[in-house]
């Protein structure tokens, strides 16, 4: 079958002699393909930030598609259904998926006991192949996989998957209260999910900074928020303090993760030499633009490696610090509901549709951010 | 630093406002979301221990490396490209240290980089030589970024010609 193959640091190709995936374990399911994205989370392994990312591996952790063979114990999703498929893999037993931490699956990932399972994300988070393929492995498929409703559109769908489910996260961690003044770091698709759910509960300003013009002239319109390029503004931080009367937001929200711009130092250790888990600059931002006893919510995705954080003004200014991988499916059916009632229009994010043949071309427009790109989909040749 | 040209009485933090134009304004919107609160349907069943009921474990017909702060493989796991060659050699070494040390992460990062290489090596093998214009997307930068594509293809046609210059001196010079 044909899917997209890591070679290494910005070396993919899409290859046709790629092994069909198997039914390893009862409970599995194969998804044929319809549609996958690139996420920014992707590029952190493009870029070779993420330690364990095997050469051989098929990224891609946001899909959707038909099921086209299921294991002797699943139940809930049958032969034929088009469904969506949550980027977390959880077995919906353990203690944390119990508790609705699908994102934290302790039965899901052997690499490593911090991550849960991922699609498609290196050995650190399972060592599984992705969705960025014709067919997919799709374990616990009594669990993640959910039928999409004849109503949704699949373009819809697939950001379900992922995008939009961790935008709202990372604006339900805020603990966001009326009238609140939020800033967003980042301007990406989940930065743009996080400002349009930051109004949803309840906030009385939304902020975001980036440093791309054609992003924040998107999210302006499309969450009609406040935006700022930082590369206009001398310190980032000092504006912030200026324009929320002197004292900081009340919630900073750190949607850029590991790729973060404008600081050369923190550029250098993190994103050039791989001495720490990323560069930290847009969570260093958040910490220091947020009020007194204020909230940083962090879903920027950060490697395994200590990294730069100034945790001294995390203790002197009392900061709360709420962080994780969005659990998708604890989202699902409320993100169904918005996206229903036209609340949240998640395909207006999409700018660029690439054939899975051309992944490395996609890949490269996405991390370069040419020609406007905001959110990439790929199409698999049989869908 | 100094500030920029933006003045504070430019802005007004009002936290009131009429947000009727923003669709959905508050419908989310919970008083009980307190921060210091975690985010989990609380059932306190970690207190038990790693006592859940398992789900069936999955064959383990390949080498699956696991992390030392977990006592097994876990009932579902990945199955792309078990550890190989001399990348794998170094994986198994990371494995014996915890997610918490350098031991782990560091000679993770230099398989990696060694697995590039073996790749290079196992294509060529199978008779496929890299093609490392299209690998790296390149027809995307010629087409949306002209600029820099015709400049760094300047630069690594200088240094490659610097190269091949000193590479092919006369050593009696
Ligand atoms: N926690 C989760 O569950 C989860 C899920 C998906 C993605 N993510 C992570 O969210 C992050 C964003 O993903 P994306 O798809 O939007 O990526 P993206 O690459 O499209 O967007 C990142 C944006 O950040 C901007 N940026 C860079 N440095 C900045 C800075 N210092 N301040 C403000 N903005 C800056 C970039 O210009 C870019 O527009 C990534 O780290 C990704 O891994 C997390
Ligand atoms: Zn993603
Ligand atoms: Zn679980």
């Amino acid at each position: 079958m044909l899917a997209m193959n890591y070679r290494g640091p910005f070396r993919i190709r899409a290859d046709r002699d790629r092994p069909f995936p198997e039914i390893e374990h009862p409970e599995d399911a194969i998804v044929k393909v319809t549609r996958s994205c690139i996420c920014g989370s992707d590029l952190h392994l493009y870029h070779g930030l993420v330690p364990d990312t095997r050469v051989g591996t098929t990224f891609g952790h946001e899909f959707i598609g038909e099921v086209v063979d299921v294991g002797s114990s699943v139940t809930k999703v049958k032969v034929g259904d088009q469904v969506m498929v949550p980027f977390n893999i959880a077995c919906g037993k353990c203690a944390f998926c119990k508790q609705e931490m699908y994102g934290m699956c302790h039965e899901a990932n052997p690499q490593s006991t911090a991550a849960g399972g991922i699609f498609g994300y290196s050995h650190t988070t399972g060592g599984y192949h992705g969705g960025q393929a014709e067919y997919v492995r799709v374990p616990y498929a009594n669990v993640g996989p959910t039928v999409i409703p004849d109503w949704m559109d699949p373009d819809d769908a697939v950001l379900l998957t992922d995008v939009v489910p961790t935008g709202y996260q990372a604006a339900e961690m805020g603990g966001i209260q009326e009238g609140d003044t939020v800033v967003v770091f980042g301007a990406g698709p989940i930065g743009i999910m996080a400002a349009k759910s930051a109004w949803l509960f309840g906030a009385g300003r939304v902020i975001v900074i980036d440093k791309l013009d054609y992003r924040l002239e998107f999210v302006k319109d499309f969450a009609q928020c406040e935006v700022y390029n930082f590369t206009a503004l001398e310190d980032p931080v000092v504006f912030i303090k200026k324009i929320t009367d002197s004292l900081g937001a009340d919630v900073c929200i750190d949607a850029v993760g590991a790729e973060a711009a404008g600081d050369t130092m923190n550029t250098m250790l993190g994103r050039k030499l791989l001495m720490q888990g990323g560069s930290t600059t847009a969570l260093h931002w958040a910490i220091n633009s947020v009020k007194k006893g204020g909230i940083v919510s962090i879903v920027g995705v950060y490697g395994p490696i200590d990294a730069l954080v100034p945790i001294g003004n995390v203790v002197n200014k009392g900061i709360t610090i709420r962080a994780s991988q969005a659990s998708v499916k604890r989202l699902l059916p409320k993100m169904i509901e918005h996206v229903k009632s036209g609340t949240i229009k998640p395909k207006e994010m999409i700018t660029h549709r690439i054939p899975l043949e051309e992944v490395a071309e996609g890949y490269h427009i996405f991390s370069n951010k040419l020609d406007n790109c905001i959110k990439t989909v790929l199409i698999p040749p049989s869908a | 630093m100094i500030g920029d040209q933006t003045k504070p009485e430019d802005f007004k933090n009002e936290r009131g406002g009429d947000h009727s134009h923003i669709k959905g304004w508050g419908i989310d919107r919970d008083p009980k979301n307190d921060p210091t609160y975690p985010m989990k349907h609380r059932t306190d069943e970690e207190i038990e221990g790693y006592t859940w009921e398992r789900p069936e474990q999955q064959p383990v017909n390949i080498e699956v490396l696991h992390s030392v702060e977990r006592p097994n493989i876990p009932a579902v796991f990945g199955t792309a490209q078990p550890p190989e060659g001399l990348s794998g050699a170094i994986r198994r070494f990371a494995f014996k240290y915890s997610e918490s040390s350098y031991g782990r992460w560091l000679p993770l990062v230099m398989a990696d980089r060694i697995g590039e290489i073996e790749g290079i090596v196992d294509d060529l093998k199978k008779g496929h030589i890299p093609n490392l214009f299209a690998e790296h997307g390149l027809k995307s930068e010629w087409k949306y970024n002209r600029k820099k594509f015709v400049l760094k293809s300047a630069v690594t046609a200088a240094a490659l010609a610097g190269v091949l210059l000193f590479l092919t001196r006369d050593k009696k010079d």
